[in-house]
Order: structure tokens, then C-alpha cells, then sequence
């Protein structure tokens, strides 16, 4: 029984920076731009979350630096892609180029320090009860705040006016245009809103999940985060189920290596990608019969005046 | 106006001139580094090295290093850029870099390439590596003496022969102290992912493991272990600063004096291709303090390290025995020769695991 609430444990420590980040790059897409930065903003973020936690002694206060580094960074992205209408893919690129290079600089003189991470939640006799306890009400405030952040992106993208707006300059802005909506005015803070949680992903990292700053800690999951997007054909409940079955795959592997199943450890590995991948494929096949990825996303637009 | 600018391009041509000159007195000596010089791990340590050496050297020569260099194809256009801007000297210090500053030794036979962990020599071309299995070996005796559960954690990188020699060595140093001793298995598949390693850490914690050994490079697993009050080994370098009550030793890759002799031959002229896989006795790697742990356990270990230095004792002394029940042929004399530890494929007796790709 311990050992099922350590794994569900370990399990939502690993897919919240996945979660986050990849529910900014939701709202990013939804909106009609494709910002392959997300590596290169989280990073930054991590480097700058660590920082500020580290000068102020506030996990908090890393966490506004992380997305505030993070919004920053999907600033360079948005003065090039919008306003100069670069092409988003050769942009994006650059970003994560960019941020890998930045996080080294701004972390070198972080490197080898530690902070007290995030602290977890705990109530008298709620988080005592077993198995469930710890997983409900014990977690750390990235936990809970990544739930409540993709509830409020559903309910923002399918209930509100804003958020109708929002899909309609994703799916066809000259449409939008010609309606009066400031296409460019609402990508953009579809872009910062998509830095900010990249930015809070990454500064997850050295603030709760490993407290310490390294370069190159994100190790890639900006990439998955991407990835999550797609394959959840841009639905932010399947996103949801993509986040939780991924990190549940990677942690499931580990200590079924531990136990000595005797399965190949590359293929163990591999095992994440690949069950994300069809499970996330059968789902959109069984509801919608295909992809229903924003008709607009990533060409650029260039209103005429 | 012409005039002047053309007498300011000369005078600054002459003083680009003069000052390459005075930077040809010194020898020039490069470095590969395949991470960032902060990842605390593995580069981090060559690094030290490098450091060292300008300290020792410092006013004979001139270090350049080019850090987070891919291996592959990047990898080739580095070491070459490093050739032309003048360095006589060079260390590649990754395995992937074998076959890229093979072909950069054959273009350039005037300059001398030192490349780490390889087999893949030339008449210009050395390699260095160091023997750990020995570091793990003594590991693995204060793991059998501390573990209260009897079952050691073990987070490897990939399945090559250096991995899986430590792992060994481990093991028959534990099984020295305690015949039942188990340990559980878990490959990363990456050098360097703090994330992963994290989350390997705390799956072998939470299936009993009370002692965590890594051969991957960041302090993730040191700094779970100490979360969870267990204990940990560090790897490459000192990572009691992330388990102060935790790490019991870690291997620390001490480059520095090898850098200094290859460098104090190449300016004598004496520089020569040449194997060098040294062991405790030649200083290529050091083991950290020996803490968190009672007096006897820590003199049981540095007895371990004194004789290993010595070569009085030798980690994999045969019989050594198969997973298989079979005994290993035992070229070298009472213990496996050289060759065997570097292509070692096989886990010995006693581990309850089947080595991936077997």
C-alpha cells in the first residue's frame, strides 16, 4: 500500500512540469501560433526560478521570476513571429537555442548551490490517511496549481467569449480580422501567456522536483510537453490524460526495472513515447475520427491596414 | 580621410601582428568538453583539470576549451576549429568522440590529440581513462557493512562495459561482507537527466534500497537519498555538499596530474602516443573523504584502498563467477586481465537481474 502511494507520489511530481508547460503551449496553438521555444523558455525559467529563490529564500517569489523569465523569453518570440512575421518554426528554433545559452549564463553562478525547496501541503489527520492522504493533500503548490490551471484553460477556451475569440484567430484570422478582433493584440498574449507557464514548468524543476540548478535540467521536456500538445489534438482534457499517462509510463518503468522484469531497460525507456502516443491516437480516432488541430496554426499573418 | 583609415588598418594589422606573435611563445592546448563546465559531474571535473594545469603551467602555455559540444558530426568541426586556431595539444574528453578526433589526428599529423575513454589510437593520438571499478569496488564493501535492508540501489547510464565492470565490482566486494546481499538494478538511460535520476533514486528507495549508487552525473540521487535519511555514493565529484549526511564516499575523477605530465612532455618534445589507464596508484582518480559511517567500516575501507593501491588486492581476483553458474576463464593470471574488464558483458553471481541486450 505505501509503496502504490509513493509511486502515485512520484508519478505527479514527474507529469506536473509536463502539464504546465504543455497547457501554456495549448493556449499558444489555440490562438494560431506554433512556438517550438518551449525548451529554451523553460530552461530560462528554471535558471531564473532558481535564482530568485535563491536571493530572496522564497519558493514563491522563484516561481514569479520563473514566469516572468519565461514571459520575457515568448516576448523575443512574439516581436519576431508577429511583429516582424518571421516564420514561426525557424523562430521557435532559435528560442530554445537562445534560452540553452541565456540559462547557462544567468545559472553559472547559481551552479552548486542549493535552496530549501517547496514546501508540501499538510493538514492534521487529512494527509495521515493512508494511501490517499499524501496524494490529496500533501502535495506541494505546483501540484495543485497545475489542476487548477488546466481547469481554468477549459473553461476559459469552451465557456467564455474571450476564449471563442481566441480559437476563432486560430482557426482562421482573416476572418477574425474582418470581424475587428486585434488578431495580433490577442496571439501575442496567447504567446506570453504560453512563456509564463513554460517559464513556472521549468522553474518547477530546481524548486521542487530537484533542488538544485544544473545547466540543461530540463533534459528535453519541453520537447515532450510539444509533443503532449499534438497528440491530445489540442483538447485540454486529453492533455490532461496524455501529462498523467506519461509520467505514469516513466515512473511504472523504473520500478519495474527494479523489480527485475526482464525487459529490455532501452526499450523500458521507450516505453513512455510510445504508450502516450497510441493512446492518445486511439482517443482521437474513437471521438472525432482525426485531428482537429487549429486551421491557422503557424502561418503567419500580416494584417492589412 | 582614406589616408588615415588606411594608416589605422595598418597599424591595426601590425598590432593584430604582433600580438599573435608574443601568443605563439606559449603552447596552445585545447579542450572538448561534451557538457557544460557547471554540470557538477563529469565535465566539471575536467575542467578542474584544466584549471590545475594553468596554475602548474600558466605562464608556458595557453588553454582553450569549447564546452557542450555534441558528439557526432559537431564534434569533428570543433576539434578542428581548435587545430586552426593554433593548438598543438588536444584533449577530447568524451568516449563519442573517438571516431571524430581519429580523423582530425590523420588530417593534421603535426598536432597531438589526447582522447579520454576511447581504444582508437594513431602515432598522434593518446588515450587516458581511469580504472573506477577500483573506486566501486571499496564502494561496495562499505555499501555491504552500512545497508541495514541488505538490498543496494543501483542507477546505471547505459549498459556498456564500464557501467556494468563497476557494477560487478560492487557486487563481489559486497558479497565479501554479506553472501546474501542484493541489489536492484535501475538504467536510466542517460548520463544526465537530474528529473530521471531523481525519480530512479526514489523507485529503489521505495523498494527497500537503503544505500543509492549511481553512475550518472548529476547530485539528484544524493540529494533524494538525503531527503528520504538514506545513505548515497557520489559520482565523479564531491556531492556532500547536496547529502552532508549522506554521502559515506564518491569516486572524484582527478584529472589535473595527467594534464600537467602530457603537457610538461609535449613542451620537452618527448610526447609520445601512448595507453594510459591508470588506477589509484597513478592518481587519475581519488576517492572522496570517507564519512557518515563508524570508525571500523571507514579503516576497513581505507585498508581496501591502501592494499588496491599497492596492488596487493586486485577487485576482480579470480574465481569469479557467472551469472550463469560457470566460471569466468581467468586471463590474466589470478585475476581478469585488462582486456576482459574493459569488454566485461556479463553480470557476476548473485545479481537477481538480466543484463540488457543478453
Amino acid at each position: 500500500m505505501e509503496l502504490v502511494e509513493a509511486i502515485i507520489l512520484a508519478v505527479l511530481a514527474a507529469s506536473t512540469p509536463l502539464l504546465i508547460a504543455a497547457t501554456g503551449e495549448l493556449v499558444t496553438e489555440r490562438s494560431g501560433v506554433l512556438n517550438l521555444g518551449v525548451e529554451g523558455m523553460m530552461i530560462v525559467g528554471a535558471a531564473c526560478g532558481f535564482a530568485g529563490a535563491w536571493l530572496t529564500g522564497s519558493v514563491f517569489i522563484g516561481a514569479l521570476f520563473g514566469m516572468v523569465a519565461g514571459t520575457l523569453m515568448s516576448l523575443v518570440f512574439a516581436l519576431m513571429a508577429l511583429g516582424l512575421a518571421v516564420n514561426q518554426v525557424a523562430t521557435g528554433l532559435a528560442l530554445t537555442i537562445l534560452g540553452v545559452g541565456l540559462s547557462g549564463l544567468i545559472g553559472a553562478g547559481f551552479v552548486g548551490e542549493r535552496i530549501t525547496p517547496a514546501m508540501h501541503l499538510y493538514i492534521p489527520v487529512l494527509t495521515d490517511i493512508p494511501l490517499i492522504g499524501r496524494v490529496l493533500f500533501g502535495e506541494d503548490g505546483f501540484v495543485y496549481f497545475s489542476i487548477a490551471l488546466i481547469v481554468g484553460v477549459w473553461w476559459f477556451l469552451y465557456r467564455t467569449r474571450a476564449g471563442l475569440i481566441l480559437r476563432a484567430c486560430g482557426d482562421n484570422h482573416v476572418s477574425a480580422h474582418a470581424l475587428g478582433y486585434p488578431v495580433l493584440r490577442i496571439r501575442t498574449f496567447a504567446v506570453m501567456f504560453g512563456g509564463a507557464c513554460a517559464g513556472l514548468a521549468g522553474a518547477y524543476l530546481p524548486l521542487a522536483y530537484t533542488p538544485f540548478f544544473v545547466p540543461g535540467m530540463t533534459a528535453g521536456r519541453g520537447w515532450i510537453a510539444l509533443a503532449l500538445v499534438v497528440f491530445s489534438s489540442w483538447r485540454p482534457g486529453r492533455l490532461v490524460a496524455g501529462a498523467y499517462l506519461f509520467g505514469a509510463v516513466t515512473i511504472l518503468q523504473l520500478h519495474a526495472q527494479g523489480w527485475g522484469v526482464g525487459i529490455p531497460s532501452q526499450f523500458m525507456s521507450a516505453l513512455p513515447y510510445l504508450a502516450t502516443i497510441i493512446v492518445l491516437i486511439l482517443l482521437s480516432r474513437a471521438r472525432t475520427g482525426g485531428s482537429t488541430a487549429p486551421a491557422a496554426l503557424g502561418t503567419v499573418f500580416v494584417p492589412d491596414r | 580621410m582614406w589616408k588615415s583609415l588606411l594608416a589605422l588598418t595598418a597599424g591595426l594589422l601590425l598590432a593584430g601582428n604582433v600580438s599573435a606573435a608574443s601568443a605563439a611563445d606559449k603552447l596552445k592546448v585545447g579542450f572538448v568538453y561534451v557538457g557544460p563546465i557547471g554540470d557538477l559531474g563529469w565535465t566539471y571535473q575536467h575542467d578542474l583539470g584544466r584549471q590545475a594545469l594553468v596554475k602548474e603551467l600558466g605562464d608556458k602555455i595557453e588553454t582553450t576549451y569549447l564546452e557542450n559540444v555534441p558528439e557526432g558530426p559537431d564534434a569533428e568541426r570543433s576539434i578542428e576549429q581548435l587545430v586552426r586556431a593554433g593548438n598543438k595539444l588536444i584533449f577530447t574528453t568524451s568516449f563519442g568522440y573517438m571516431d571524430s578526433t581519429l580523423k582530425v589526428a590523420k588530417k593534421y599529423p603535426n598536432v597531438h590529440f589526447e582522447h579520454a575513454t576511447g581504444y582508437k589510437r594513431n602515432p598522434n593520438m593518446s588515450t587516458y581513462s581511469a580504472k573506477w571499478y577500483q573506486g566501486r569496488y571499496i564502494q561496495g564493501l562499505i555499501a555491504a557493512k552500512m545497508s541495514k535492508s541488505g538490498v543496494l540501489g543501483y542507477i546505471g547510464s547505459f549498459p556498456i562495459p564500464e557501467v556494468v565492470s563497476g557494477i560487478n565490482a560492487t557486487m563481489l566486494a559486497a558479497q565479501t561482507i554479506n553472501p546474501n546481499i542484493k541489489v536492484k538494478i535501475i538504467w536510466a538511460n542517460t548520463w544526465f537527466d537530474p528529473g530521471k535520476e531523481a525519480d530512479a533514486a526514489k523507485a529503489l528507495i521505495d523498494q527497500g534500497a537503503d544505500v543509492i549508487m549511481q553512475h550518472t552525473d548529476s547530485p539528484a540521487a544524493m540529494q533524494i537519498a538525503s531527503e528520504r535519511g538514506k545513505l548515497a555514493f557520489g559520482q565523479d565529484s564531491e556531492m556532500i555538499k547536496f547529502g552532508p549526511k549522506t554521502q559515506l564516499t564518491s569516486i572524484l575523477d582527478t584529472w589535473g596530474p595527467y594534464y600537467i605530465e602530457r603537457v610538461k612532455a609535449e613542451l620537452a618534445g618527448t610526447w609520445k602516443s601512448e595507453n594510459t589507464w591508470g588506477g589509484l596508484d597513478s592518481h587519475m582518480f581519488a576517492m572522496a573523504p570517507y564519512t557518515n559511517m563508524p570508525d571500523d567500516v571507514k579503516k576497513m575501507a581505507e585498508d581496501a584502498q591502501a592494499a588496491i593501491t599497492a596492488g596487493k588486492l586486485h577487485p576482480f581476483k579470480c574465481p569469479i563467477v557467472g551469472q550463469d553458474g560457470k566460471p569466468v576463464e581467468c586471463k590474466g593470471g589470478d585475476h581478469l586481465d585488462d582486456g576482459q574488464i574493459l569488454g566485461m558483458n556479463f553480470y557476476v553471481k548473485g545479481i537477481d537481474d538480466k543484463l540488457p541486450g543478453k
